[in-house]
């Protein structure tokens, strides 16, 4: 199990923020070498994160490079350099059907197979940005076994709906979040959700953070470093429900040593799903 | 004459005392009505000067409550230049950016020598480069008033910008449009010049309490047109931050003070200015507030996260060397447990009694840390004069435990190094040094070493955070002097701690 709460967008072309922004311990992190990085630094970019891969500076936090679209001159370098880099995970912007996967898919086990690396252990991360992405949602998330998560992208999404970010309970995301939520479930993969663009609105930010962690998405993008603490606490567990937890686990413990079947907690019976959720409680609770 | 007249005179020429020659004989000014409630009343700072007896070659002093918004200190300078004045010695408590207008008159020969507790920008980068030919004295704001009381510093004018005055001196930096708030440097100075003037921005009718500086300390009041900018004070220092990099120093730094054995009711603290040492005061504070864990005092510069601390119960009082922003001085103002001290009751090693020895926790910043924990605040990596000594050393030296909060890089400058450029605390005063890539423990503190990490705090070793920054940055190439002393680092004893040269060009 892997926690998935903040990934943290970094600029390619940022060497400062490259080589330093370690030290704020999001989840996951993710080098961008598309939207956040001019026509003109493309190349520096994509340079100056393969040597932030290769010094291995980000020990323990899951690395993430965004590639450009399939649709730009530059998406093959970008996957070229990132999977030699030795990425974890290639997000692939603006997916809006299976063979934007594939196209991708194939082209990573081409370069794993020239550079070494194990076929298949470089993941995909979907970027869900339209409308059309939206609805091919759950073949996207289940088309390989390489994707570990999908992650909606709000801004292009609403200019695509043709509206716009509203505060407060944002019913023109809801129907997108639902959609990528349930296809990333039904795929048993991890689902982040929108980056929050006002880095000075704390009240905004942890607003829509609630709306995230209620509906159940495992984190979201974020782009600023001040937002990590503030996502980790608002999805830190409590101590009731730490405690509860510890419960459970210890209650499947005792099942197990005793060889019982069925685990049971003050009388009542505990399915596997409570035991595993059980597991990621303590695990939020560790890291918060 | 009677013969208990004679008897009285004999008796004075014998014993060489002076025989009584009228009620005011010795004391003329008392004799009119008007010079004795308003001799010290100065229509402009050019007839007090003269007044002052100032001579080329003289001593003028000043304090630096205002910072960054000071006014009196330039004005003064160039009235002084206008007189003729030449081969002065000037003992401001620090300079800042804000007097980068000196170098000229540095160069007209009006300012032959600088006793500071800092100096920085384009002053700072002239006498790096060899401006003067008398290396200034850079001294703690405690070791300064040890200079004055050993007579070093011989303040012939002091020069104190002040909020507001009566027409007798009594002056404070609290009460007026223009607040500065606490006058703890200025007060050493108006117990210890020859003469005094009071630059008050408001006259005030009689008296004017609180009289930070007293009417038997006052010789001149004069009004100025702008005392100093308050709005300016906290600039570069006492801010707020947003930086990410300070917020996670902060929370270390809070949890390093939380850790240390040291965070318990009755506890006393110094947390200083600026952007990490800021959010450290308001981390720590919320930690105060959620295990009901209350400060017997605060010590310092005082800054609003110390103040709302002091108005949430959680600090008794407050006891303030220097108003960091426009809510302490207002705090200052108001609230009877917020009390100014003076720079000799803050931090002489030499007076009676000094703040500084009661304090448990102190933070504070630097711009340089090495591997035996000595710490640079004076000099940057250029090793160009850019910082001041403060009250750093001055509490390091006294707090129970000293906690040193620094970025590994500056820049792509490593911050802990070998050697630092310029000395000017100890490392031996120095308990935990904290930085965004992890934390490094005196080896003089093991017991401190331990409970940092029972408590999971990433603690490694100084030699490993110094071996980090380089494996970051690179080795820097080293700073190239001449062998020309620009500065000396005074310690707050008087001791000679260091030099600095000047940078070859």
């Amino acid at each position: 199990m892997r926690l998935r709460r903040s990934m943290m967008f970094i600029p390619g072309d940022s060497a400062g923020m490259l080589s330093n922004s370690y030290i704020y311990r999001p989840d996951s992190v993710m080098f961008d070498l598309e939207d956040a990085v001019s026509l003109a630094e493309k190349d520096t970019a994509r340079l100056l994160v393969f040597n932030t891969l290769k010094a291995n500076l980000y020990g323990g936090i899951e690395t993430v490079v965004r590639i450009n679209g399939v649709e730009t001159p530059f998406w093959e370098d970008d996957l070229d350099m990132a999977v030699r880099g030795g990425v974890e995970v290639i997000r692939l912007p603006k997916t809006e059907s299976v063979a934007d996967v594939k196209e991708i898919e194939n082209r990573i086990e081409n370069i794993e197979k020239s550079c070494g690396r194990p076929i298949g252990d470089t993941k995909i991360m979907a970027a869900i940005e339209s409308a059309c992405g939206v609805v091919n949602a759950v073949s996207i998330a289940s088309c390989t076994p390489r994707m570990i998560a999908i992650a909606l992208a709000g801004f292009d999404y609403l200019v695509d709906m043709q509206t716009s970010r509203s505060s407060g309970s944002e019913p023109e995301l809801f129907y997108a979040r639902a959609a990528v939520l349930h296809a990333a479930r039904a795929a048993k993969i991890d689902a982040f959700d929108v980056a929050y663009g006002n880095v000075n609105d704390e009240e905004g930010f942890l607003r829509e953070v609630a709306i995230a962690k209620n509906l159940g998405f495992n984190g979201k993008s974020l782009i600023h470093p001040r937002q990590i603490e503030l996502l980790h606490k608002a999805y830190a567990p409590t101590t009731g429900e730490v405690d509860h937890a510890r419960k459970v686990i210890q209650a499947a413990k005792d099942a197990e040593e005793k060889n019982l079947g069925v685990v049971s907690l003050d009388g009542k019976m505990i399915d596997p799903p409570v035991i595993h959720e059980a597991q990621r409680v303590i695990l939020l609770s560790d890291h918060s | 004459m009677s013969y208990n007249q004679q008897c009285t005179a004999e008796y004075a020429s014998r014993n060489n005392l002076p025989e009584f020659e009228g009620v005011f004989a010795k004391s003329p000014q008392l004799a009119s009505p008007s010079t004795k409630r308003h001799r010290k009343l100065f229509p402009s700072l050019e007839e007090a000067i003269r007044t002052s007896g100032l001579r080329d070659g003289s001593t003028v002093s000043f304090h630096h409550a205002f910072r960054e918004g000071d006014k009196v200190l330039m004005h003064v300078i160039k009235t002084l230049s206008d007189l003729g004045f030449k081969n002065l010695t000037i003992a401001p408590s620090s300079l800042l950016n804000c007097h980068d207008g000196l170098v000229e008159y540095i160069r007209s020969g009006v300012i032959a020598k600088i006793f500071t507790s800092g100096l920085r920008g384009e002053l700072g980068e002239a006498v790096s480069k060899g401006l003067m030919d008398v290396p200034v004295q850079v001294h703690s704001h405690g070791g300064r008033v040890h200079l004055i009381q050993t007579g070093e510093i011989s303040i012939d004018v002091a020069f104190l910008g002040v909020a507001s005055s009566d027409e007798f001196g009594n002056a404070n930096g609290s009460h007026g449009e223009l607040s500065c708030g606490s006058l703890g440097y200025a007060k050493v100075d108006a117990a210890h010049a020859r003469y005094v003037i009071a630059m008050a921005q408001e006259l005030v009718d009689f008296p004017n309490y609180p009289a930070s500086l007293s009417q038997d300390q006052v010789d001149a009041v004069v009004t100025v047109d702008e005392v100093g900018d308050p709005s300016l004070i906290s600039v570069g220092a006492a801010r707020l931050t947003k930086n990410p990099r300070d917020l996670l120093l902060a929370r270390i730094a809070a949890s390093v003070i939380e850790h240390s054995g040291s965070f318990k009711t009755g506890f006393s603290m110094q947390t200083g200015s600026g952007g990490a040492a800021t959010a450290t005061t308001i981390f720590l504070g919320e930690k105060m507030v959620e295990k009901n864990i209350k400060a017997s005092f605060a010590l310092g510069g005082v800054t609003g996260p110390i103040v709302d601390l002091l108005n949430k119960g959680m600090i008794g009082a407050i006891a303030d060397v220097q108003s960091f922003d426009v809510t302490a001085a207002q705090s200052l103002r108001e609230n009877a447990a917020h009390c100014e001290i003076s720079a000799n009751e803050y931090a002489n090693s030499s007076s009676k009694g000094a703040y500084v020895d009661r304090v448990d926790v102190v933070l504070l910043s630097a711009l340089e840390v090495d591997i035996d924990f000595n710490v640079n605040v004076l000099t940057g990596s250029d090793g160009v004069l850019r910082g001041a000594s403060g009250g750093h050393c001055d509490v390091a030296a006294a707090a129970n435990l000293t906690v040193i909060v620094t970025p590994l890089l500056r820049s792509r400058m490593p911050c802990v190094v070998e050697h630092v450029n310029t000395v000017v605390t100890p490392g031996s005063t120095v308990d935990v040094v904290v930085t965004d890539h992890g934390i490094a423990v005196n080896p003089n503190n093991q017991a401190l070493e331990k409970r940092l990490r029972d408590a999971k705090l990433p603690v490694l070793s100084i030699e490993e955070l110094k071996d980090l920054a380089i494996s970051r940055a690179g080795k820097p190439e080293p700073i190239a002097y001449t062998d020309k002393i620009v500065a000396v680092v005074r310690y707050r004893d008087g001791s000679v701690m260091d030099v600095v040269r000047q940078v070859a060009r």
